[in-house]
């Protein structure tokens, strides 16, 4: 059912169709796509000394599914943070910007972020425990009469409307296989059923972009085949989607562009199958010795470390050029 | 593919109660639904009347002088407007999780802003008003910086600023203004409201089955009419916002405000208004509290603002009839421990005035019980509210 549920399929269902569309982009952390739905531009964060995020300029294509990864601590949940509105950057007066659709969001709040068709959802699920799944949904729509506080007393003001909106939970929860739990309190689901609420509560609002902050983490295998199956519908109906994970073999399943992050850089971008096998990206996960035998003892002679401190001595100086240009 | 149209049941066949979701199973652990809840809430107010007015008319000696006692203070005007202010925290807490430590300071700008302007030769209506606007004003100064920060803080600046209220208007300089710390006798502001009844002079007491009080008067029926029809009043205004998605976007806010912002909803916003509606209703209960007494701050001091909580935790927050059931049995309860103890426990062990003091002891720890065993409260869904702030 999941094909031709709601939306009619964009032109980039085809796989085909979205290769040839990437394939023009130059596999390379910061290049420029044809048709950007998201640009950023100098976003830095630091703790303190510690710099988390440090983008300088990253565009996501419209219309795919573009998958942010990277090791612990590369600043992947803290990016997303500060795109969303949930953070403020370091570089807020200093050139940070940002724009969604061509609209600027430089200054603008969660909310407005996500009113102007940006969703995202939570690395540690926030369903709203103490209320019911269908509660849960109903609060997704945008734009509902009722929320106001003028006519909210009034029942014919919104009756009709929260009929709609009533249908489309129904809808939703249906395709995302909750229709059953509807009138339990989302408290009371596993953590992937909490998952697949928070993405269908994402989804009543429809975004025209979905932000999803590791959707598979602590979901089993037969769910994940089916939330995988429920983000490439998303794709096909024509829906941008960003998403953080860990797991490589998702992303090579279903991202159709990778951006990896490192250390708080974007170090390398392209498409899945190719990204994988960029030094920088081998460097990011394993460190850039991976392939050295600490345990072999012919690394001890003189000559070997000497070799390896020449090696770090380039490296650092390469760095410092780097950071100085 | 058509099968998707068929699949899905229509909102209307999902509410007749066609799946085994929707039919109600005592066993069941959803706990009861809400047309369940109002039923039970119903219950116990005519089960509670019945058995105190039986006794009150009844029972000879002691037992019936405490049943009476009790009956009393149940219809006070008094317990009426701590009701109120009590819809109005549970607006705060219940239903939006915001802690008001304050819930007096609210009361005391109504009563004042109501009393002063009666004082000064205003007409009532614009009393009632100033009452509304002072609390009003009072929420917007307090919410503006504290709403944006964690919950905590709320607390910390309603408290004070509760208390700070109270000292300003028990300072001295202002004896012309806010009558210091005597405060304004309710003769200088009493008479408009007094001269609307139209429940005529003599008393009145049902052939005995209720006190024996004036039909207009001071502290008569009619001040006790007017408040618990204000009362419900309040309920029904409450019940009308607590089923509209106004009154669920609260509910997503208590359990989680980055939910709530990242589906695009202004929170700031939202806590706003709850802040201010709570606010006002606190603000109607301090207008009705003084009505048959007379404006004295420490009335509405710190104690008055733990008297809502508990009695709010006893009825049951994020109910509709939990603060009313919850003040009415709070005060009534109260009643029934001092004039218990009094009769049971020699004077030479505990006299008169040490069994009022006894009786407040008590309800601070019914406060922790209720906290620890039934946060609940009587009304309340056990797993919807609890007091895990």
């Amino acid at each position: 059912m999941s094909e031709a549920t709601i939306g009619t399929p964009s032109k980039l269902a085809d796989p085909e169709a979205r290769r040839a569309l990437m394939s023009g982009v130059s596999p390379e952390a910061g290049s420029s796509k044809p048709d950007p739905i998201l640009e950023v531009d100098h976003i830095i964060r630091n703790f303190g000394g510690m710099t988390a995020v440090h983008v300088d300029h990253l565009e996501v294509q419209r219309g795919i599914i573009t998958a942010l990864i990277g090791p612990n601590g590369a600043g992947k949940t803290t990016f997303f943070n500060l795109i969303t509105g949930f953070d403020r950057p370091s570089s807020a007066k200093t050139g940070a910007h940002w724009s969604f659709e061509g609209k600027k969001l430089d200054k603008t709040s969660a909310s407005s972020v996500a009113l102007a068709g940006m969703v995202r959802t939570f690395q540690l699920t926030k369903s709203l425990n103490r209320m019911t799944v269908m509660d849960n949904m109903m609060l997704g729509a945008r734009g509902q009469r009722g929320e106001n506080l003028l006519t909210a007393m009034f029942k014919g003001t919104w009756g009709a409307q929260e009929k709609e909106v009533e249908k489309k939970a129904y809808e939703l929860l249906d395709r995302f296989k909750l229709y059953a739990k509807k009138d339990d309190y989302a408290g009371s689901l596993s953590g992937g059923q909490r998952k697949l609420l928070e993405m269908a509560r994402a989804l009543m609002s429809d975004p025209t972009m979905i932000m999803l902050d590791e959707p598979m983490a602590g979901v089993n295998p037969a769910l994940t085949q089916s939330l995988l199956s429920h983000i490439q519908t998303l794709r096909d109906e024509g829906m941008t989607v960003l998403f953080v994970e860990h797991d490589m073999h998702v992303v090579r399943h279903i991202s159709d562009w990778v951006v990896v992050m490192a250390e708080g850089r974007i170090v390398a971008e392209g498409p899945a199958d190719t990204v994988m096998s960029n030094p920088a990206v081998i460097d990011a996960y394993l460190g850039a010795h991976h392939d050295t035998d600490l345990g072999d003892d012919s690394l001890l002679s003189d000559e070997a470390l000497e070799e390896m401190a020449q090696e770090v001595a380039a490296e650092e100086a390469e760095r410092e050029a780097e950071e100085k240009s | 593919m058509s099968t998707v149209s068929e699949s899905i049941p229509t909102p209307d066949q999902a509410q007749a109660g066609d799946t085994a979701a929707g039919v109600y199973d005592p066993n069941d652990p959803q706990g009861p639904p809400p047309q369940r809840r109002a039923m039970i809430a119903a219950a116990i107010f005519i089960g509670y009347f019945v058995v105190i007015l039986l006794v009150a008319k009844f029972a000879p000696g002691t037992v019936g002088v405490i049943a009476r006692g009790m009956l009393r203070e149940s219809l006070s005007a008094q317990t009426a407007a701590v009701a109120i202010a009590i819809i109005g925290l549970n607006v705060h807490f219940g239903y939006t999780g915001l802690l008001n430590m304050g819930q007096s300071g609210f009361m005391l700008l109504g009563a004042y802003g109501f009393s002063i302007s009666i004082w000064k030769g205003l007409p009532m209506p614009v009393g009632i008003l100033v009452g509304f606007l002072a609390a009003f004003v009072f929420a917007l100064i307090l919410g503006v910086p504290t709403l944006k920060l964690r919950g905590d803080y709320l607390a910390i600046v309603t408290i004070s600023a509760a208390e700070i209220l109270r000292y300003v208007g028990r300072l001295a300089k202002l004896e012309n203004f806010t009558g210091a710390a005597q405060g304004i006798p309710g003769s200088q502001y009493r008479d408009p409201f007094v001269n609307l009844s139209f429940f005529g002079d003599g008393t009145f007491d049902a052939g005995g089955w209720l006190p024996n009080l004036q039909s207009t008067g001071v502290n008569g029926w009619w001040v006790r009419f007017v408040a618990w029809l204000l009362v419900a009043l309040c309920c029904v205004i409450v019940f009308l916002l607590a089923r509209s998605p106004w009154g669920r976007l609260l509910r997503g806010i208590r359990e989680d405000e980055d939910a709530i912002r990242s589906l695009g909803k202004n929170v700031f916003a939202i806590k706003m208004q709850a802040l201010v509606i709570g606010g006002l209703f606190g603000a109607l209960g301090g207008m009705v509290y003084i009505l048959p007494s007379s404006m004295q701050p420490d009335a509405m001091g710190r104690n008055l603002t733990f008297f809502c909580w508990t009695a709010l935790l006893l009825g049951g927050a994020a109910t509709v009839f939990g603060p009313v059931i919850g003040a009415i049995l709070f005060f009534a309860l109260r009643v029934f421990i001092q004039g218990t103890a009094g009769a049971i426990v020699p004077d030479s062990i505990m006299n008169l005035s040490q069994t009022a003091q006894f009786a407040w002891i008590c309800v601070g720890i019914t406060l922790m019980l209720l906290v620890i065993f039934r946060p609940q409260g009587i009304l309340g869904d056990k797993r919807e509210l609890r007091f895990n702030v």
